[in-house]
């Protein structure tokens, strides 16, 4: 079997006073969609953030590509070629659209087929290209936040929360995406929406006060509403 | 026609004004300042405009600070200090040439910029309120050491100094007046802090629309989503400070080369500092047309605004308490009270307000 990507082994994360990850082990393999579930505060932002460098892990080890990232520098992580889209649509409101991607272009100018081919799934974002971000809807400034990071190829994309407040046919709209970009990049994602994962994910970790309690395939959980209900207090049915 | 259209845009950086009335008044202002030695004769007039011409370079400088990084620094005239110091310093010691000028300039950018860069790297990653008072004290600390180096810097007193023959007052440059002007080296020199203020304002137009200016704008509405891109934050506001340092002591330079004097009342006071600040805010932070407007304003409130209030006050002696209200005395009081409304009415600055919110379906493909 391959080496995964991106590798967490007893990871601690504190907050303050507040002892969040308790040791978090997972691993997330080459390609495809890894989901990482849980119910409210179970710690999957904070597994997100401490993979980007934006909170130092307190204990523990996380390796991407083989190369320890574990409290190494926000900059330094993202330019090995992780990118992060925080859950909340989080763009730089002054500048445009055009110019918010610019900035996350950090190899050079904008690929113009890279750029149309977001076009493609976001045409959102060739309307309001000379736009400020800030005059976008809940729904553009979310399809922004994720163009930025797939602006440029990256290895891994760490998502927290895409569907989060989106309306039902921005939600069909993103699956349709995040199956085309998961042909080229290897992504992480947080959801809440168990349907949308169910839709996308190939490999799921769910986590629960701080602890990774169960790893497995997407498929399968998603086939066993017995499980669903341990692990996340509801099965499919009963989800949004 | 068009090819014209491009050329100002192009000067401009492209970032043309938002609005048609703030181009309007951006046109007059340069306009007037352009002309000023021949539309408003008298050595109090060109003072003024020069005054105008110094500090918009000085103001913007700052604004690529405050308004364009979100860093809040109270050190920002002592880089002014070193520039007016650097050239006026250079120029009583070593004699009135123009590469003493140059001398004094050279050694007051690299002067300055050192300082930027060690205040940068050493304070610049702690929170902004430590940040702002680590300047203040920095800035106190250069205001005592010029005070008190008496023998370098003339103490309070300062230096007066000559400055080179071709922008010296008696000079004459021309035998027979141009539209009524005498044409002597105070013409010359105004047109040179007019010229040399109009090419830093173009640099730093074109610093804040370069690709470097959106990280600083982007650093400013969220640190961490910068950091989270790539960019390393002390990186850009250490060279942000250093840029705008740059400029402080360009803007000083000319101011000692306008007055033939540096001391630390024109160059290092907290009180100059307090007008630049209010210059920002009154114009518009985060736009650099904001600091034309709010610097033209401010100066003109500061030199006209008595003489205006006794006009007022003559002409409303009939009145009760109004003649009063108005005198001549009290023209602080009625200053504040403008700033006051103006920040109320104006909370993004005259500038921000007249560029007016981004309309969704103007901005669209």
């Amino acid at each position: 079997m391959a080496d995964p990507l991106l590798r967490l082994e007893g990871v601690h994360t504190h907050i303050g006073q507040y002892h969040i990850l308790q040791g978090v082990d997972f691993t997330v393999p080459e390609g495809g969609i890894t989901m990482l579930l849980g119910r409210n505060g179970a710690g999957k932002t904070t597994a997100l953030r401490t993979i980007m460098g934006l909170w130092r892990p307190s204990r523990g080890a996380i390796t991407f590509d083989g190369r320890a990232i574990g409290g190494v520098a926000t900059p330094d992580i993202a330019l090995a070629g992780i990118a992060y889209v925080p859950e909340t649509m989080a763009v730089f409101s002054d500048l445009t659209v055009e110019e918010n991607l610019i900035l996350a272009a950090r190899s050079g100018p904008i690929d113009p087929r890279r750029r149309d081919w977001i076009f493609s799934f976001f045409p959102a974002m060739q309307r309001f290209w000379h736009a400020p971000a800030g005059v976008l809807s809940g729904g553009q400034k979310q399809m922004l936040a994720i163009s930025r990071a797939i602006i440029e190829k990256r290895r891994l994309i760490l998502i927290d929360e895409p569907t989060k407040g989106l309306a039902p046919a921005i939600i069909e709209g993103m699956i349709s995406a995040f199956r085309e970009l998961k042909h080229e990049a290897t992504i992480l994602m947080v959801e809440q929406n168990f349907r949308f994962a169910a839709a996308l994910g190939d490999t799921v970790a769910v986590m629960d006060d701080g602890h990774i309690v169960h790893r497995g395939k997407m498929a399968d959980l998603a086939a066993d509403e017995k499980l669903q209900t341990r692990l996340l207090g509801l099965a499919l049915d009963q989800h949004q | 026609m068009q090819n014209g259209d491009a050329m100002i845009s192009a000067l401009l950086s492209h970032d043309l004004p938002k609005s048609k009335v703030l181009a309007a008044l951006l046109g007059l202002i340069l306009l007037g300042l352009a002309l000023a030695p021949f539309l408003f004769p008298g050595a109090a007039a060109i003072n003024t405009a020069a005054k105008i011409c110094i500090f918009i370079v000085l103001v913007a400088s700052y604004d690529i600070l405050l308004g364009y990084t979100g860093i809040v620094s109270f050190a920002h005239t002592m880089f002014f200090g070193i520039g007016g110091y650097g050239v006026g310093l250079s120029l009583y010691f070593l004699g009135a040439t123009w590469p003493i000028v140059a001398l004094g300039i050279v050694v007051a950018l690299i002067l300055g910029v050192a300082l930027a860069f060690i205040i940068g790297l050493v304070s610049l990653r702690v929170k902004a309120i430590f940040f702002a008072m680590i300047t203040l004290a920095v800035a106190s600390a250069f205001l005592i050491l010029a005070t008190q180096l008496s023998a370098l810097t003339g103490g309070e007193d300062g230096r007066s100094f000559r400055v080179p023959e071709l922008i010296r007052p008696a000079t004459k440059l021309l035998e027979t007046p141009v539209f009524g002007l005498e044409i002597t080296g105070r013409v010359a020199a105004y047109y040179l802090i007019f010229f040399a203020a109009l090419a830093l304002f173009l640099v730093a137009l074109r610093l804040v629309n370069s690709c470097f200016g959106r990280v600083l704008q982007a650093i400013r509405e969220n640190e961490l989503r910068a950091e989270a891109l790539g960019y390393r934050v002390v990186y850009y506001r250490t060279l942000a400070s250093c840029l705008s340092a740059a400029l402080a002591v360009a803007a000083g330079c000319l101011s000692a080369l306008w007055l033939r004097y540096t001391g630390p009342e024109t160059t290092l006071s907290f009180a100059i500092m307090l007008d630049v600040l209010l210059m920002v805010v009154i114009g518009g932070m985060g736009t650099l047309y904001g600091a034309v407007i709010g610097t033209t304003l401010f100066v003109l409130a500061q030199n006209y605004l008595q003489k205006l209030m006794g006009i007022a006050s003559a002409a409303t002696e009939g009145i009760p308490l109004l003649p009063r209200l108005l005198h001549p005395d009290r023209w602080l009081l009625l200053l504040g009270i403008l700033f006051v409304l103006s920040v109320y009415f104006f909370p993004t600055g005259i500038a921000g307000r007249l560029a007016g919110p981004p309309r969704k379906e103007e901005s669209q493909r």
